[in-house]
């Protein structure tokens, strides 16, 4: 196969020639000519961008990746990729990647909030940021740092700043973007199942009959999975069923067979429609064997509030009230009245919102307490709350929930349900997942082949690095939380901590973060591999705080975005080819990567510069004795304790965390790997001037495989079972639970999943041990006189009524406004706003709205209109056509361009029990920019 | 001042000149809305559309019925000059104009006295009569294809080309070759205002009892056979050839020059 | 002396008018040849709402009121060298398409019929969807929908969305399990905006807008389609040729002519 040189000038002219004229030279010819220009290699990587997890292959050449191609043995896509996918290579080498940290700066240099960003050195970034976390510790404690960490950190990442924070710095104040993406269903699945994430897997897609997409625009979302449903439709037209249930008509409703198009937030009410029209229509149909061996009946609290602060907050306009009052008290509207009526309310009747601070709290019911609760769904009822579209007639509309009902029904039909940010962002997030399961668990379509309520994420490893690795401001690895004792307890032994080290206390999850910050709560805050000031609700409230505050905000990215330009030092990180690292996708498949490429500039990968930090820091610093803001007594001192682990107080935190025996066991070099780039280990070619301005050399041992082997150990023999480092770069990723080498395809499902094979009860298993030990009760609440409910290996069916937003359309405030993604471009758009042919394609935000909507507020096709809010207002041009069409009283309008910042005006209402803001509701007008 | 009176005219014209141009590029880059369009044909502010009637007289020649709209608004343009004396396009409105003025200025200035072929006047109407032909065969306006002009400020109102190209053609073939060889000898839109202009009620009157014959009128004149009675008799400059620029009359220290409105009654048709 | 004076200016007179004709015949020519160089315009794409292109040419006026008015500055004016007879509104789709504005200002501006509601106009409706600036077609080697990549960007750009471009739904032939979803044009809705060859995430489009004269072919008037009735109205208007009277003489050579029919 060998070429030589001489032979590779002369093909190499041939090809020139041929191409040239337009002759067809032979494929052997051809085939030699591209080999000798190749002096490129290949390696398999994984698609920068979305949950699906494509796999990719990656070109690398004279240390520059030149080109991508998809990974022909990645078993979600088979080679191929969508335009993101497709453009992986180009989002490496923009103009305007950042290379240098950048500091505010007075004219003398010293660091100042109202400076001009200019280039420092890493010491000096480094000297800053000791400095001011120093300054924060004093004033504050542990509690006056925040982290703004992501579903897009490498799964090592994740690790060294949850260990770093958690175990370093004793805060729980981390909390991932993630929480605006998933935590609804990360909650869903804790408390209905006492683990996280999804049962089933891809495979779904092409043994299903049924794919029901309930507020996923998969088409647009998720292209490959869809490519994959579509295949699935086409090869069997007549038996599979597709169903779009959205808001608004999109990409995904071209190959549905229904489409139902409903108002905003009554999703709620249909899912109950769907558990009414089996419990009280089609009871044959319900899978009593199953329900009743492996599930409960539950419910929870309807008084919980919507996560927003009560209306006395300082900084609350006038307008703002009028939607935040609702927070404590809300007059039940007409369809509450009979919703509610179970609990004795009446429309007119005021909701005092009493139970805010008992939201998660649930308890077992009778099925007939549940069946009660059900009783008003009917067809009749939900169609009159929930069709979205006035031109649509009532018939035709409840001929369509009927028809939805049907399939879900039918005997023999696999139905699985898709759904992402629609019913995750949602200030009911957590009932509308819960209702999901509730449907499934009826029929006994869960957890099979095919059958299932499959929860898909957004980002790349939401699951693998947010959920898993639990960058959350209330959990460590593997499906524990700070608020357990036992769970503290084993992370301390894993990280070899004195008892008493990790802080009890529950942090702040992101959207605190942001309110802290305005309260002077947090004072120094990090944010990693993510864009929080762009992404949040609400975002006058959060940039005012940032500028004008006294705080110091960090940001480390690889180009300039919103939340560059807010903070007040950049730190330049190298991007995802640029560093080894691990994803893990929503199928739970984990997959690895190696370094390819040296990073640019003077980048650095983001595990350098946490690990650098914790060089700033002594034990005797940070594990004295904490004050912890309602933590009683604090936490305690924990240095002489120390002595034991043979640490002393002079140690610091990278001794400890980071640069301990077991990580230099780890040692260099190592196998196989011994000719990969590695800038974290062993330096590279750059030597550039670290933290303490001598070139960078390396550690000397290998950290992330270090870091994948101790974060292991927290999953192993817990149903988080994840393989060896080396079993990654071997195969395309891995499903966990990894068990003796196999991965699991459908969980809790034992002919699959030997964690419920272990359980030994039967077909099934809900073996996850979170919240199974709970109160027993009626509809109204907890009965302590009737003991508690054991629910070890069962799973639950929640009730959840059907309840308002808690800000809807008026006279002023005419339209619903919905947010969201478009496929070419991903998240903020810091990269694929960067690659100039995603940019042309889509270079700005469009506000889509109904064509008479437009024409009765005086605006027509490609008119600019100021889009308003309670809070705030952004311009955007008109779209009356094109690929979403609200009904209407309904616009759409994406987040992805800064510069149509639509967060502004968003409603930074949570759903109580997850806090995930609700992105896709809130009241807006639009009316003529002149 | 009295420099300035000397060229009191010419400086009028280059405003004049200027004014329309600057409302035309304005319109365009800007979004004013004065003088929208070009000198083709325009809308002034966004109502009262204006044609130039030699281009919509070349659409007609190509066989295409225009619409009453654009008839209308090239009668208007055609009224207008016909009151105005036609060629006053030529010389106040024209953005070739300024060019070939120029040129002459640096004929004067190099002294430049020979022609190196002579051209008789009567070839524009030739041309003009060509152009019509030439539309009709070929189904475009055969003028307003090729014409420079046109090519001239479009450059300049839509940054369509370059106009510096069209610039030097006319000042290398009037420096060189014809003396005011464009404007004067070939440019078939100036003939079609010239045969208007003989219809024109602005003209220049001469008055030869105050005459002295001194002859700076005929240094100045771009079109010295319109100033055949100059010295001769008294009376009005009747040619539409004339473009009325006035230069005559700023030159003229007898005050033996001078606009003057002709006496409707008189009007004799090719007098 | 008069008769021979006379016989000088007649002749002088003869001279002439000969001499000026000489020189229009050489102007003409010369001119004529330039028109015809600067009137092809092959490959150009019109504002919404232009006549075809031959009556276009005649109709505009060359005064820019379109371009002004194009809210997108899509429309330019054709320079000199261009390839597009000079002074004359188009765009080019790759750079900024017609975004198809409903009230179609450029159509209203213009002063000379050359850009008319007429043609946007269908059953007594206007309607920019009915315009008619082009056709696009489709390069499937080079378009990536069809190589299986989830792209569909021209789909989902484009303005009549589902209608002027729809989607063709195959199994991938390398998975098995994916579909390719590949755009398709069809030439009834398909106005020709060039928002598709715009958006197309290609290095060089492989989605384009042809003139319609150039993109559609045409089917003679001699077969019709025995499957759809309404395309009798193709027919409708064709004249009936009159028969032809062949030359007898052909036949008869040909008939009497045996050479090389027979081998000797």
């Amino acid at each position: 196969m060998s070429v030589s040189r001489r032979n590779f000038l002369r093909y190499s002219a041939a090809t020139a020639a041929a191409t040239a004229i337009g002759i067809n030279i032979p494929e052997t010819v051809k085939a030699a000519a591209s080999l000798a220009e190749a002096n490129w290699k290949w390696d398999k990587a994984v698609c920068r961008f979305c949950g699906t997890g494509c796999g990719i292959m990656v070109a690398t050449r004279n240390d520059k990746i030149v080109a991508v191609k998809g990974d022909p043995l990645a078993p979600v896509n088979r080679g191929l990729n969508c335009i993101k996918g497709y453009f992986n290579a180009k989002i490496m080498y923009g103009a305007d990647r950042l290379k240098k940290p950048l500091l505010r700066v007075d004219e003398n240099g010293n660091f100042s909030k109202t400076g001009k960003f200019k280039p420092v050195s890493w010491k000096r970034a480094f000297d800053e940021m000791e400095f001011q976390i120093r300054k924060t510790l004093k004033e504050l404690g542990p509690t006056g740092l925040g982290i703004f960490s992501s579903g897009q950190y490498t799964i090592m990442e994740g690790y060294a700043m949850v260990k770093l924070m958690k175990a370093g710095f004793r805060s729980n104040n981390i909390d991932p973007n993630a929480r605006h993406c998933m935590a609804s269903a990360v909650a869903a699945f804790m408390q209905t199942f006492g683990i996280d994430e999804p049962a089933g897997n891809y495979d779904d897609i092409e043994i299903t009959d049924t794919v029901v997409c309930w507020g996923a625009n998969m088409a647009e979302m998720h292209p490959i999975l869809w490519s994959r449903v579509t295949d699935n439709k086409i090869t069997n037209p007549d038996r599979v069923q597709v169903v779009n249930l959205t808001t608004y008509t999109n990409r995904s409703s071209d190959l549905a067979d229904l489409e139902i198009i409903f108002k905003p937030n009554t999703d709620l009410a249909i899912w109950n429609y769907l558990a009414h029209e089996i419990v009280f229509n089609h009871p044959e149909v319900i899978d009593w064997d199953f329900v009743k061996k492996y599930t409960a009946f539950t419910t929870g609290f309807v008084d919980i509030g919507y996560g927003m602060r009560t209306p006395e907050h300082k900084n609350f306009s006038e307008k703002e009230k009028e939607t935040v009052k609702h927070e404590v008290s809300k007059e039940l509207s007409a369809a509450e009245g009979k919703s509610l009526a179970y609990l004795g309310y009446k429309e007119g009747d005021t909701l005092e919102m009493k139970n805010r601070a008992k939201a998660k709290v649930h308890w077992e019911i009778p099925f007939e307490e549940f069946k009660k609760a059900l009783a008003p769904y009917t067809l009749d009822f939900v169609a009159g709350i929930s069709k979205g579209d006035d031109s649509e007639s009532l018939k035709e509309y409840k001929s369509k929930l009927k028809r939805l009902a049907e399939l879900y029904i039918e005997k023999g039909r696999k139905v699985v349900s898709f759904w992402t940010m629609g019913m995750n962002q949602h200030t009911r997030g957590t009932w509308v997942n819960e209702q999901s399961y509730m449907v499934h668990f009826l029929l006994g379509k869960h957890a099979q082949p095919g059958n299932g309520a499959f929860s898909l994420t957004g980002q790349p490893s939401a699951c693998g690095t947010a959920r898993e690795v639990g960058t959350f401001a209330h959990r460590l690895p593997a499906d524990m939380v700070v608020n357990n004792p036992a769970h503290r307890k084993m992370s301390e032994e894993i990280w070899k901590l004195p008892a008493g080290t990790l802080n009890p206390k529950v942090g702040t999850h992101l959207m605190k973060m942001h309110r802290d910050i305005e309260d002077g709560k947090i004072k120094f805050a990090w944010i990693n591999v993510c864009n929080p000031y762009q992404n949040t609700a609400n975002a006058n409230h959060w940039i005012k705080a940032a500028r004008d505050l006294d705080n110091f905000i960090v940001c480390s990215d690889v180009y300039p975005g919103i939340s560059a330009k807010v903070s007040d030092l950049i730190l330049p990180s190298a991007m995802i080819f640029e560093k080894w690292g691990a994803f893990g996708n929503a199928e739970r498949r984990t997959q690895h990567w190696k370094q390819q490429v040296t990073p640019v500039g003077e980048s650095m990968p983001d595990i350098w510069q946490y690990v650098e930090l914790s060089k700033r820091f002594k034990l005797r610093d940070v594990w004295g004795a904490q004050e912890i803001p309602g933590l009683e007594g604090g936490l305690p001192d924990v240095l002489p304790d120390i002595r034991e682990l043979g640490y002393n107080p002079n140690d610091t935190l990278y001794d400890v965390l980071f640069a301990n025996d077991y990580a230099k066991s780890f040692e260099l070099p190592d196998g196989e790997s011994k000719n990969e780039l590695n800038t974290e280990a062993k330096g590279d070619k750059r030597k550039v001037n670290g933290a303490d301005a001598r070139p960078w050399e390396g550690y000397g041992f290998f950290i992330q495989k270090y870091l994948w082997e101790e974060y292991r150990k927290f999953g192993l023999g817990h149903g988080h079972d994840l393989a060896e480092f080396e079993a990654y770069h071997k195969v395309r990723g891995l499903r966990w639970p990894v068990v003796d080498g196999k991965e699991t395809l459908w969980r809790f499902n034992s002919k699959y999943d030997p964690y419920a094979k272990k359980a030994g009860v039967g077909e099934f298993a809900f073996y996850g041990k979170a919240l199974k030990s709970i109160a027993r009760g009626s509809l109204t609440g907890p009965d302590a006189s009737k003991g508690k409910a054991d629910l070890k290996n069962k799973a639950k069916i929640f009730f959840r009524p059907y309840v308002d937003p808690p800000e809807m359309p008026n006279k002023e405030y005419p339209f619903w406004l919905c947010t969201g993604r478009v496929l070419e471009h991903w998240h903020s758009g810091t990269m694929t706003m960067r690659v100039p042919e995603l940019y042309r394609a889509v270079p700005e935000a469009l506000c889509y709205i109904h064509p008479e909507d437009a024409k009765s507020n005086g605006l027509k096709q490609g008119d600019l209109a100021w889009i308003e809010s309670r809070r705030g207002k952004v311009k955007a041009h008109i779209e009356t056509r094109g690929r979403n069409r609200p009904p209407k009283g309904l616009i759409y309008v994406p987040w992805f361009d800064e510069k149509v910042f639509i967060n502004k005006l968003c409603l930074d209402a949570t759903c109580p029990i997850s806090k995930q803001t609700d992105f896709k509701k809130c009241a807006v007008k639009v009316f003529l920019a002149s | 001042m009295k420099g300035l009176r000397k060229y009191r005219f010419l400086i009028l014209r280059r405003l004049v000149q200027f004014t329309i141009m600057l409302l035309f590029f304005g319109a365009n880059y800007l979004g004013w809305s004065l003088l929208k369009g070009d000198y083709s044909s325009a809308t002034v502010l966004g109502s009262v559309k204006l044609s130039d009637p030699f281009a919509v007289l070349q659409t007609l020649a190509t066989g295409f019925l225009v619409g009453t709209d654009i008839l209308v608004s090239a009668l208007i343009i055609l009224f207008f000059y016909t009151l105005l004396s036609g060629r006053m396009f030529c010389s106040w409105v024209c953005p070739v104009n300024p060019v070939s003025d120029f040129v002459r200025w640096l004929r004067s200035k190099l002294t430049i006295k020979k022609k190196l072929v002579k051209l008789p006047g009567w070839v524009r109407y030739w041309v003009l009569g060509l152009s019509l032909i030439l539309s009709l065969i070929f189904g475009v306006a055969a003028f307003e294809a090729i014409s420079p002009i046109g090519f001239l400020h479009r450059a300049i109102i839509f940054g369509a080309g370059v106009g510096w190209p069209v610039v030097a053609v006319i000042l290398f073939f009037d420096l060189g070759i014809v003396k005011n060889g464009w404007c004067g000898h070939l440019c078939p839109l100036g003939a079609f205002y010239s045969l208007i202009g003989n219809f024109g009620l602005l003209k220049v009157k001469h008055d030869v009892d105050k005459c002295t014959n001194c002859n700076k009128c005929f240094q100045v004149c771009p079109e010295k056979q319109v100033l055949s009675i100059v010295g001769v008799k008294s009376g009005l400059i009747i040619s539409g050839e004339c473009t009325n620029c006035a230069r005559c009359i700023e030159v003229c220290d007898d005050s033996a020059l001078k606009f003057s409105v002709r006496n409707m009654k008189k009007i004799k048709i090719f007098s | 002396m008069g008769n021979k004076g006379d016989k000088i200016s007649r002749r002088g007179v003869l001279g002439k008018v000969t001499q000026g004709f000489a020189v229009l015949g050489f102007g003409g020519f010369l001119w004529g040849g330039a028109l015809r160089d600067f009137s092809r315009a092959d490959l150009v794409l019109r504002p919404p709402g232009a006549l075809p292109e031959a009556d276009f040419q005649k109709a505009c006026i060359k005064c820019g009121q379109c371009v002004v008015a194009c809210p997108y500055d899509s429309l330019v004016v054709a320079a000199p060298g261009d390839g597009v007879p000079n002074g004359t509104p188009h765009f080019i789709a790759r750079d900024i398409p017609c975004y198809m504005c409903t009230d179609y200002p450029c159509i209203e501006e213009c002063p000379s019929e050359a850009l008319t509601v007429d043609m946007v106009t269908s059953d007594g409706k206007a309607s920019i969807n009915n315009a008619k600036m082009g056709l696009a077609v489709i390069h499937k080697e080079s378009c990536i929908a069809y190589w299986g990549i989830q792209c569909d960007a021209c789909y989902r750009a484009c303005p009549l969305i589902g209608e002027a471009i729809t989607l063709e739904l195959e199994q991938n032939e390398q998975t098995k399990k994916h579909a390719n979803i590949k755009p398709v044009v069809n030439s009834d809705a398909c106005t020709g905006c060039g928002i598709c060859e715009h958006v197309c995430v290609v290095e060089k489009a492989a989605i384009r807008v042809l003139p319609r004269e150039i993109a559609t072919g045409e089917v003679g008037a001699h077969y019709l389609k025995s499957w759809d009735e309404s395309d009798e109205n193709r027919i409708r208007s064709i004249k009936e040729k009159k028969e032809s009277n062949g030359d007898i003489h052909s036949t008869l050579d040909y008939l009497n002519n045996l050479d090389g029919l027979i081998d000797e």
